[in-house]
């Protein structure tokens, strides 16, 4: 009963959601960034809809178990009128903001592992820069390169998304040196099957290596990149599905910690719409766990996912310019 | 192993950086949304016109800059006296609360005499700071 009522208002939400993507001033936002239409429109009918769109965006991702992050520029890159410098960057706040505020609950639960955080910190906040500097060089050429890069990773993220099959315990027979060195190994308590789990790591050099690749990726798009750690974790290096989850979460406070500054100091935040898109997202994720508190509707994961893809797909039409989206 | 089993609770220095990050994180967003009520009632003038700001927000930053005669890296700490730049306070207190966190822990490490980790920690935050300084990717308008 509750869960199809939960689903009822997923569907309800997604609706919305949909409506607002649809409705005449924002489709037109999507046609060019110097319609007259949209600058004729008060200074806060844009930030306004935002709001209203991460609130959604906020209790959809944490259904979906998504990081905001990784819908929010995207989405909005696609139908606000804003250009992708300001979506990129703010999109990072957006992320930095969720995990800041996710990490102390997480930390002294003793889900996120801070001994497993900082090594892969150190190497994905270095590559984040790279990234950031990257994506705001190339945008500066010509900003579709950005847009249809963007795309592509979306779709690569929306097919991940949909056919990683996370393992809840990886077995480990054996750790590797690096990951004795570093201490990376724990225990902590599953409420669930109410018993201790003891952890270690496995292919650590390998796990630790691609985290350059994810720190790029997370400063060139200002996606956040829990979305790529959790699998590197948990698949690669055999940490338990909630210590990865949690981990991921808190190492995006430091990831994006300093791509967020490079973003911010080039001036790729604007406050009139970086503010209603952190407190929306951050109001929505508060509401979304309450909601998952009562039940975890996957129906709604897989209407996400569509979403990505739809998203990806309209990214990748924008940048490489085929007009078949609109 | 039981449920109240030390082992299984969190490292000192992991509680410690919660606590302070905590901290932080709600300090941030009190400040956030102090300061951008300040600037929507126009308690403080902004210095680019909330009016003008649908025209060029969908130019790419090189141009918004030079449109709006908005500063980069830290030059706008000389204009905290406008509505839309008083809001940096809040996103610099979240972007330096990482380094802050940081500070704790290589002071837990050293004593502890982990030097891996007092090094790993020493490095991400002299990375933080070259990321916040604004030498890397801010100039170019």
């Amino acid at each position: 009963m509750i869960k199809s009522r939960i689903n009822m208002l997923g569907g309800q939400l997604f609706v919305l959601l949909a409506m607002l993507m649809t409705c005449p001033g924002i489709a037109a936002a999507t046609e060019t960034m110097v319609d007259p239409a949209i600058s004729a429109k008060p200074w806060w009918f844009w930030p306004l809809v935002l709001f209203v769109f991460c609130l959604i965006l906020g209790v959809l991702a944490v259904m979906a178990g998504v990081g905001g992050g990784v819908l929010y520029v995207p989405l909005v890159s696609g139908f606000f009128p804003f250009h992708i410098d300001f979506v990129r960057g703010i999109g990072l706040m957006v992320a930095l903001a969720g995990a800041l505020a996710a990490g102390p609950g997480l930390l002294k639960r003793n889900l996120a592992n801070l001994r497993l955080a900082l090594p892969v910190a150190l190497i994905a906040s270095t590559c984040s820069i790279a990234g950031a500097m990257l994506g705001l060089y190339l945008s500066s050429l010509n900003p579709n390169i950005i847009q249809a890069c963007l795309g592509a990773t979306i779709i690569g993220i929306a097919c991940l998304l949909l056919f990683s099959k996370n393992t809840e315990k990886p077995v480990v027979t054996k750790q590797d040196a690096i990951g004795l060195a570093l201490g990376l190994q724990g225990v902590y308590w599953d409420d669930g099957s109410q018993e201790s789990v003891e952890w270690k790591t496995h292919r650590t050099l390998l796990g630790l290596l691609s985290f350059i690749i994810i720190g790029l990726l997370a400063g060139l798009f200002g996606l956040g990149a829990g979305w790529a750690n959790v699998p590197v974790f948990n698949l690669l290096m055999g940490v338990p599905l909630k210590v990865s989850v949690a981990t991921s979460k808190f190492l995006l406070s430091i990831t994006d910690t300093s791509a967020a500054w490079i973003y911010l100091n080039r001036g790729c935040v604007i406050p009139l719409i970086a503010v209603p898109s952190i407190v929306g997202l951050m109001l929505g994720s508060f509401l979304g766990v309450r909601i998952l508190a009562v039940a975890k509707p996957k129906m709604i994961r897989y209407m996400v996912i569509g979403v990505l893809f739809f998203a990806g797909f309209k990214a990748l039409d924008k940048g490489l310019g085929l007009g078949l989206m609109g | 192993m039981d449920k109240d089993n030390e082992a299984l609770k969190a490292s000192e220095e992991q509680v410690l950086y919660a606590s302070v990050l905590m901290l932080g994180v709600l300090a941030g967003l009190a400040i956030m949304g102090l300061t951008y009520f300040i600037y929507l009632t126009g308690i403080l003038p902004a210095h680019v016109d909330m009016n003008y700001l649908p025209q060029v927000w969908g130019k790419n930053v090189n141009e918004y800059l030079h449109l709006t005669h908005t500063p980069h890296g830290w030059e706008w700490t000389g204009l905290l006296m406008k509505g839309d730049f008083l809001n940096y306070i809040g996103f610099v207190l979240l972007g330096l609360m990482t380094v802050v966190c940081y500070l704790v822990l290589v002071r837990g490490y050293m004593r502890q005499k982990d030097w891996t980790y007092t090094a790993i920690s020493v490095l991400e935050i002299l990375v933080l700071c070259v990321a916040a300084s604004g030498m890397l990717g801010s100039g170019g308008h």
